[in-house]
């Protein structure tokens, strides 16, 4: 948005708009191309992006939750747990956990203005115009997971503070990680989102749903040896194929003895068979594809 | 990016087309079988109360809705068929505000170029023209959140013409508006018949309003009653209104009827009808009505009048007998009414 200090255009304005009998501006507009809804995926992105920067707030307030769980709940359990934790520090422990629940609450967020631009009518402005409602949808999934994205980047700095190495790969794999759920998350709340009308609603359905996923995920403690209901429950909630191989990927570059490591990082197994990282990681891509899908189904079929 | 703009040179046509246009909604008929054409460059107002089916109409000529029967084609193209050409080449301005209010002025009117695919070079003077046009040029960099319902209101409507429509459609764009407010929007839309070769569809439910339009269709119970330019439609009701406060209105209606052979009834407190001669016959009323009369008004036809020869009914009247029609309908829902 630094256009005008466009010198082709500040002199074009100049020229065709003066004095009130000045010819009229025509413009014309093209018919739909794959270009133009490429173009409107990137208009609703930028918007996203926009209003993301000049909120400073959000940017604070969704932080706040990450450093609670991270230092304060992280540094209190670690008087209870230091015995089972084998002399790896609890906040490194649920440091993967914090990651993906951080990003998962922005991109809720972030999908949920999809519910404020119905309320303020903003929606219907996107819906009128010459470009198809997917690459609304599209546009609106990319710009929520480059928000929460953002939030992620802000955690995985603090990784340092919790006893995870900056370990370049290790960034760059929790990083893409932490990317790939911020779209699946994201195509997720647009999906419910574009069906509720209320903001109050749905952000009573969020925290219907979005705790439980959180503490089923195995976020806060390993996920073997659970009771019965608990590990089913732990293998059907999506998160948990998000923090395994995070998890696993601290972990690999933490230097640590075996007994710890197998506490603490046993991986998911279906059915004894350990659940290898990169299906893990494929598995959240195709459920985050999957919900697009729907989502754009629904958008196209409203109103 | 090039190529594909032809359409705009052949206007030939109508601007606006519509057959048999209806639209049910469960058990609701809220547009029975809507009939017109508005030539190019016409400005053409729906007049009538809420809940008339005016903005049904316009949902559906703005390919918002699907209509359930009938056709309609905006500039040159079907509504359903040619949904994505229809919108490339109208504007809208709402009811409801749909601006965001958390981005500036200029942002919103970019966001819109570019979701048009208005050309880059063009969107600036493009856009200073428009918002000087509103008187909003100097306010470009405010976030809109901090306009009043007035500027806000102005700035859609600068929006609605970023991209050079053929037809702009304006729904209600003067309601809750302040007297001074309303006319610079008319100001302004005249001004744009002036400069722009541009057809403007509106409705309003202010009769004054109305009146700045080329030609109006009264509309009720979602069908069009009347079409056709103001003065027409004033002339041809052909008489003044008259209204009277007597010491009895139902005696004095009656009478009315009885002695000169006209149909009277209540319409905002007063007993109201129609004669061609008002004035002359002012003073056959005070000696022969046999009721005393407190208070004689009369006026010459306005459209309200229009549309009380059409309807039956003052427009605020009708909008009163469909609150209450509403109301009942609530209630017997509440009451288990529905099946």
């Amino acid at each position: 948005m630094s256009t005008t200090t466009d010198p082709r255009d500040s002199s074009a304005a100049t020229a065709t708009v003066e004095a009130p009998a000045a010819p009229v501006v025509r413009v014309t507009v093209p018919k739909r191309s794959l270009a133009s809804e490429l173009r409107a995926i990137k208009i609703v992105w930028r918007r996203e992006i926009i209003r993301y920067r000049s909120d400073r707030l959000r940017m604070v307030t969704t932080l706040v939750q990450p450093l609670l769980f991270l230092f304060v709940l992280g540094s209190g359990l670690q008087q209870l747990s230091a015995a089972s934790t084998h002399g790896v520090n609890l906040k490194t422990f649920i440091y993967p956990g914090i990651l993906c629940i951080s990003v998962m609450f922005t991109a809720m967020f972030s999908a949920a203005s999809i519910v404020w631009d119905r309320e303020f009518g903003f929606l219907r402005e996107m819906m009128v115009a010459p470009v198809r409602r997917s690459s609304i949808v599209i546009g609106k999934v990319i710009g929520g997971a480059t928000v929460a994205s953002f939030q992620g980047v802000i955690v995985i700095a603090l990784a340092g503070f919790v006893g995870v190495p900056y370990d370049p790969l290790l960034i760059i794999g929790i990083f893409i990680l932490q990317l790939l759920l911020a779209f699946t998350i994201t195509a997720f709340g647009v999906m419910i989102a574009v069906r509720i009308k209320q903001m109050q609603s749905f952000m009573g359905v969020m925290q219907m749903i979005v705790m439980p996923m959180f503490f089923i995920s195995g976020a806060l403690f390993p996920v073997a040896n659970l009771p019965g209901w608990l590990a089913v429950l732990n293998r059907l909630d999506p998160l948990t194929y998000a923090v395994d191989p995070m998890r696993r990927l601290v972990f690999n570059h933490l230097t640590i003895s075996p007994e710890a490591r197998a506490a603490l990082d046993p991986g998911v197994t279906w059915f004894g068979w350990h659940v290898p990282a990169l299906l893990e990681a494929g598995m959240i891509v195709v459920l985050g594809l999957v919900m697009l899908g729907i989502a754009i189904w629904e958008f196209s079929t409203t109103e | 990016m090039t190529g594909g703009n032809g359409d705009r040179d052949m206007d030939s046509g109508p601007a606006i087309e519509v057959r048999g246009l209806v639209k049910n909604y469960e058990q609701v008929e809220a547009v029975r079988g809507v009939e017109f054409e508005v030539a190019t460059g016409e400005v053409f107002g729906f007049l009538g109360p809420n809940g008339a089916g005016k903005t049904t109409t316009i949902n559906m000529l703005c390919t918002l809705i699907t209509p359930t029967a009938g056709s309609a084609s905006v500039a040159g193209h079907d509504v359903v068929r040619e949904r994505d050409d229809v919108r490339r080449n109208i504007g809208l301005v709402f009811q409801d505000p749909t601006l965001d209010g958390y981005l500036t002025a200029e942002q919103n009117l970019r966001l819109h170029a570019e979701l048009y695919g208005v050309e880059s070079s063009l969107v600036k003077p493009r856009m200073q023209q428009v918002m000087t046009m509103v008187g909003l040029w100097d306010r470009k960099d405010s976030v809109v959140g901090t306009f009043s319902g007035g500027m806000r209101r102005r700035l859609e409507i600068a929006r609605g013409l970023m991209h050079s429509p053929r037809v702009l459609f304006l729904d209600e764009p003067t309601i809750g508006l302040d007297p001074q407010t309303r006319r610079s929007i008319w100001e302004y839309i005249g001004e744009l018949k002036e400069r722009e070769e541009i057809t403007i569809f509106m409705t309003t439910h202010y009769m004054d309003e109305a009146e700045w339009c080329d030609r109006i269709a009264i509309m009720d119970h979602g069908e069009i009653v009347a079409l056709d330019a103001p003065d027409t439609l004033k002339a041809g009701v052909g008489t003044d209104r008259v209204a009277i406060q007597t010491e009895d209105d139902a005696a004095a209606i009656d009478a009315i009827a009885e002695r000169f052979e006209i149909e009277a009834r209540m319409s905002e407190g007063a007993v109201t009808f129609g004669v061609p001669e008002g004035e002359q016959f002012v003073p056959r009323l005070f000696a022969e009505l046999g009721i005393p009369i407190k208070a004689v008004h009369v006026s010459r036809p306005t459209l309200d009048d229009v549309f009380m020869s059409y309807t039956g009914s003052t427009i605020r009247d009708a909008e009163e007998d469909q609150g209450k029609d509403r109301n009942r309908r609530m209630m017997q829902m509440m009451h288990g009414g529905r099946r």
